[in-house]
């Protein structure tokens, strides 16, 4: 491994942009694969490329044989990230259940008597209206994105928000009745049936849930069920061809 | 995953410190292995380890080969597993068998 790999490596990380290190096992010649880019020696090889995408799609390190030559492919993917937007009283208890299950967790909100780091210890708080944290953070393929607020003024913003983006979860607390008017306002901004049919509202599994904890438990079984099955429709080519 | 990277900022320090560096990195496995593919140890060569490629049976054996790659600057292909005698020497007694790559910070 050369010490600039080492640093990109590194770099990747911090910016949470997912990468695969291509090696070449019989002289550790390299290949640092991003979704749009590709660098190192062995940049040039399409077929080790390919092979370094699709093993980041899947989230899976893997050893392939390419015309002959054995290349292991590590994926480096940032850690699954939950956004909850709503300092109340359901995110107190879905922020610590998520960062138990190993999620980056985040919660927004703009209102200061909520978004207080002591009513979320140990967890990321942020004091701001949710589409301008979604900017300054980034939202990506590997985040989960909540609204609980019950208030258009501060969920729809974050919807919007995240709709436009490539987010593997959204999902949206309230009523189907309340679901069904967000959709009009949303239509308003561009936010087409289609795209909203992204939203899971009212969100989580139909577990018969009713405190917050209860409603925390379902949100999170969705977010794995959908996080699973994604992992598994991508994985699912390559068992076909096996 | 957040294991790898933490192996990755040690051998980075250490790179930083000026020390000679090897990475380990499980990279097939067959059986019940006790750490998955992309599991990585770091190595400095004053032998201090930083991560696991199993849970301690096999670390002993692959710092030494990562010693060996810092001199001469060689990657190197280890198969530890229950076919192998080394292995069951070196203790891989879950049953599992493991292929590990080892290979110099340059």
């Amino acid at each position: 491994m050369k010490a600039e790999t080492l640093a990109a490596l590194q770099d990747a990380r911090v910016k949470r942009r997912a990468v695969t290190l291509a090696t070449r096992l019989s002289d550790a010649a390299e290949a640092l694969v991003y979704r749009d880019d590709a660098k190192g020696e062995l940049a040039s090889d399409a077929a080790i490329v390919a092979a370094a995408q699709r093993a980041m799609d899947i989230g899976k390190s893997e050893t392939v044989d390419i015309g002959g030559a054995k290349i292991f492919l590590n994926v480096y993917v940032p850690p699954p990230r939950l956004i909850i937007v709503g300092a109340v009283h359901i995110a107190q208890s879905l922020a610590p259940m998520a960062a138990m299950l190993e999620f980056d967790v985040t919660v927004v909100d703009p209102r200061g008597a909520w978004a207080t780091t002591q009513r979320f210890p140990g967890v990321k708080v942020i004091q701001d209206w949710a589409d301008e944290a979604f900017q300054a953070m980034g939202l990506d393929v590997s985040t989960a994105v909540v609204t609980l607020t019950h208030d258009p003024k501060l969920d729809d913003p974050a919807l919007e928000a995240a709709l436009k983006s490539d987010v593997f979860y959204i999902g949206a607390l309230g009523s189907r009745r309340t679901h069904a008017k967000r959709k009009e306002r949303l239509a308003e901004v561009g936010i087409t049936e289609e795209m909203f049919a992204r939203v899971h509202g009212p969100v989580g599994l139909n577990i018969g849930a009713k405190s917050p904890a209860e409603i925390a438990v379902s949100i999170l079984g969705q977010i794995i069920e959908v996080r699973a099955r994604r992992l598994e429709a991508l994985s699912a080519p390559k068992v076909a061809a096996a | 995953m957040s294991d790898a990277l933490e192996v990755l900022d040690q051998v980075g320090q250490w790179k930083a410190d000026g020390k000679g560096v090897a990475v380990a990195t499980v990279i097939v496995t067959w059986g019940s292995s006790p750490r998955p593919v992309g599991s990585q140890l770091g190595v400095d060569d004053a032998g201090n380890m930083v991560g696991s490629v199993s849970g301690g049976c096999i670390e002993g054996a692959v710092v030494k080969e990562a010693l060996d790659a810092i001199k001469d600057g060689k990657p190197r292909l280890l198969d530890f597993g229950v076919s192998d005698e080394q292995a069951w020497d070196v203790g891989l007694a879950c049953g599992g068998k493991v292929q590990v790559f080892v290979e110099k910070v340059n």
